[in-house]
């Protein structure tokens, strides 16, 4: 049935590919996963870190990869902001991709749901979006959820102090939109005012779908409200401005990032710029060489960037970045793919000079978040530009 | 002065919702089905408004104008598609065609729309009213919703009472069989409804669009809403439901001014299954006589 150099030639094939094997193994690519929104409202967000990453990913590429040379590569899976989704598609790229590290996107419900499925299959986890407190501070032990972005407790704190420093707050008023999100910074607020004494004017909760929130605002006007503490995303935001615009109330407002994640703008209309938001970077202004060289890559690679106002939303694309740098130096640190070895190389790493900032042992076992209060930039709109404030750091 | 906002606030939202009760009203008397895509219309009606202002730039009034021409059509689309085969089967699966065209609407608009959801600007949404030095914290188009609502009402009711196509309607809400026998088109009749029904949720989405944000999933809560106030006012009653709608709105506001809007959807919907419980076909309407 097989003729003799047929069966040779088999021989030979196997052969080649035993020898073959060892070097595919050499070269085969580390694979590192995103859990995002990619599509609806949170789409936008889902692009930006996914921008951060690939420049980040290109330039480990470039100078040879990691672990002897094998290259990085992104799988990206849609979560569509649902938790449920977002484990399924954490499970998928567990098991059958086997990633080497996870990353989050901008849901905190989601992140949270992930982390728990990451620290039973010991998998590293890293937010470079979502701030709720828990991601990180999860109880697990050991903890393999890391995060470089901004943290609702530390952001709450920053939020008042800045309210204090800028605007002479005196008795804040709460505006938060109604589900998780809010709830964890009524939380967050309340603490920091406890802990400077402070006495708020109230805290009141609208939904994301209101049309009016002007009764929200004036019962916070008539309480004494001097200044605002707002937390919804752009939408429920913009809807607040508009509200307070109607009442005529020129009340100053200090707002977490969800006014960041959209045309905030156009939907706010000229009132947007007195909202001022917490972000961890901006684009504008004089940049780093880091800064300036992220930026050339960027318009580089994507043709719709021609300027720094495309780089939008500009947090997710810098978390992502300096997270995708700071997770290959935790996998150089431990040598290997091992999910508790990648683990104590984030506790490892000593020093990378990142977008952000210049990262100096950014983790420890009791550290899980490489940004802190003192790294958050304050920012508003100018028509659709997100600017620093002036000394707003 | 919190409470007059509220109730001007609430009377402008009562009647956006009546408008929409108002299209389950006209199919439902004419054919005994309603479109379930209702939320969708009113969110297409709002989406094509901002595209021809805002994006190409039109005059408002061609610009409404065509929006709710295409209303109109996805009207009658809803009904030659997703109602009349099944209703000639006698299955009452068009109440799940119906809900399919909304949600198949919902994602075509959004991959041609876009995902962010976007602003209307409006002269009549830019400077909010000063009454004797108060501010109300109203746009003057709060107050023109409630009275475009009303005029629509009154329209449609001597549309209804007056004209041979409003003569042909009642005889065909009345015995669709005999009426066809007399010559009416009764499957044009209902064709129409729903278009008419498109249409008014169609205006509501443009009256609604520059105090919003405009985007393909806006109108499913607002749908939804106007369901509730369609049954509660009496589906069978037209002042009935344009009446439930101000009741609806006017407590939502009322209550978010109270207690807050945490509480607004709780309560309004707790008051709408009293209501109901009390008075099962609703507050205006009246139990269906079968006669044998």
């Amino acid at each position: 049935m097989f003729s003799k150099n047929k069966i040779n030639r088999l021989i030979v094939c196997i052969a080649l590919s035993c020898f073959a094997i060892p070097g595919a193994r050499a070269a085969e690519a580390i694979k590192i996963g995103l859990v995002t929104a990619l599509s609806g409202q949170s789409a936008l967000a889902g692009e930006a870190i996914t921008r951060g990453l690939t420049v980040a990913i290109d330039e480990i590429n470039a100078s040879g990869g990691l672990l002897g040379g094998r290259k990085i590569e992104l799988v990206r899976r849609d979560d569509e902001a649902n938790p449920t989704k977002g484990v399924t598609a954490a499970r998928e790229l567990i098991y059958k991709e086997k990633v080497a590290v996870l990353f989050g996107g901008l849901d905190t419900p989601v992140s949270v749901a992930i982390v728990r499925l990451a620290n039973q299959e010991k998998v590293p986890f890293m937010g470079p979006w979502a701030a709720g407190t828990a991601i990180t501070q999860n109880g697990a032990s050991p903890n393999f959820a890391f995060r470089v972005s901004a943290v609702d407790e530390l952001v709450d704190k920053g939020m008042l102090a800045y309210a204090q420093k800028t605007f002479k707050a005196s008795k804040p008023g709460m505006i938060l939109v109604n589900n998780a999100w809010g709830e964890s910074n009524e939380k967050g607020l309340s603490a920091a005012l406890a802990a400077k004494g402070i006495q708020s004017a109230g805290s009141e909760k609208f939904e994301a779908n209101d049309v009016d929130v002007v009764p929200q605002l004036t019962r916070l006007k008539l309480a004494g409200a001097d200044v605002l503490l707002l937390v919804g995303n752009v939408g429920p935001a913009a809807q607040v401005v508009k509200s307070l615009d109607r009442m005529g109330w020129k009340v100053p407002v200090v707002s977490h990032w969800g006014p960041a994640g959209g045309r905030f703008s156009e939907l706010a209309g000229p009132s947007a710029k007195r909202v001022h938001f917490v972000q961890t970077y901006s684009f504008f202004g004089k940049q780093s060489a880091v800064g300036e060289r992220v930026v050339r890559e960027l318009k580089a690679k994507y043709p719709d960037i021609k300027g720094v106002d495309d780089i939008t939303p500009a947090v997710g694309v810098a978390n992502a970045y300096d997270a995708m740098h700071l997770a290959a130096l935790a996998i150089s640190k431990a040598g290997s793919l091992d999910g508790d070895a990648v683990r104590q190389g984030f506790y490892r790493i000593d020093r990378y000079e990142g977008l952000i900032k210049t990262y100096v042992k950014p983790f420890s076992p009791e550290v899980h978040d490489a940004l802190s209060e003192n790294d958050y930039v304050w920012a508003y709109f100018n028509d659709n530009r997100i600017l620093p404030v002036a000394g707003g750091n | 002065m919190l409470m007059l906002s509220a109730l001007i606030s609430g009377i402008g939202l009562g009647s956006m919702y009546g408008l929409m009760a108002l299209g389950f009203h006209v199919t439902y008397a004419v054919s005994g089905t309603v479109n379930f895509a209702q939320g969708s219309s009113m969110m297409l009606g709002a989406v094509l408004t901002y595209t021809f202002v805002q994006t190409l730039g039109w005059p408002v009034v061609p610009a409404i104008a065509l929006a709710l021409v295409i209303c109109a059509a996805y009207g009658l689309l809803v009904e030659a598609l997703a109602v009349r085969p099944f209703v000639r089967r006698g299955s009452d699966a068009w109440l799940m065609a119906t809900v399919a065209m909304g949600i198949v609407l919902d994602n075509l608009v959004m991959f041609a729309f876009g995902k962010e959801p976007r602003s209307l600007h409006s002269p009549l949404a830019h400077t909010p009213l000063e009454i004797g030095g108060l501010g109300l914290g109203v746009y003057p188009l709060q107050l023109v919703i409630p009275l475009v609502g009303l005029c629509l009402a009154a329209g449609l009711h001597l549309l209804s009472r007056r004209t041979r196509w409003g003569t042909a309607m009642l005889a065909v809400v009345q015995n669709r069989e005999a009426a066809r026998l007399m010559g009416i088109p009764a499957q044009r009749v209902v064709a129409g409804a729903f278009a008419l029904s498109a249409v008014l949720a169609g205006i509501a989405g443009a009256l609604i669009a520059p105090l919003v944000n405009v985007h393909a999933d806006m109108g499913t809560v607002f749908g939804l809403k106007a369901f509730a106030v369609a049954i509660l006012g009496g589906i069978s009653s037209a002042w009935g439901v344009l009446f439930a709608g101000l009741l609806f709105g006017l407590a939502e506001a009322l209550i978010a001014a109270t207690l807050g809007s945490g509480y607004t959807q709780i309560i309004s919907f707790s008051l709408v299954i009293v209501a109901l419980a009390l008075r099962p076909d609703g507050l205006f309407g009246r139990a269906q006589v079968r006669k044998v």
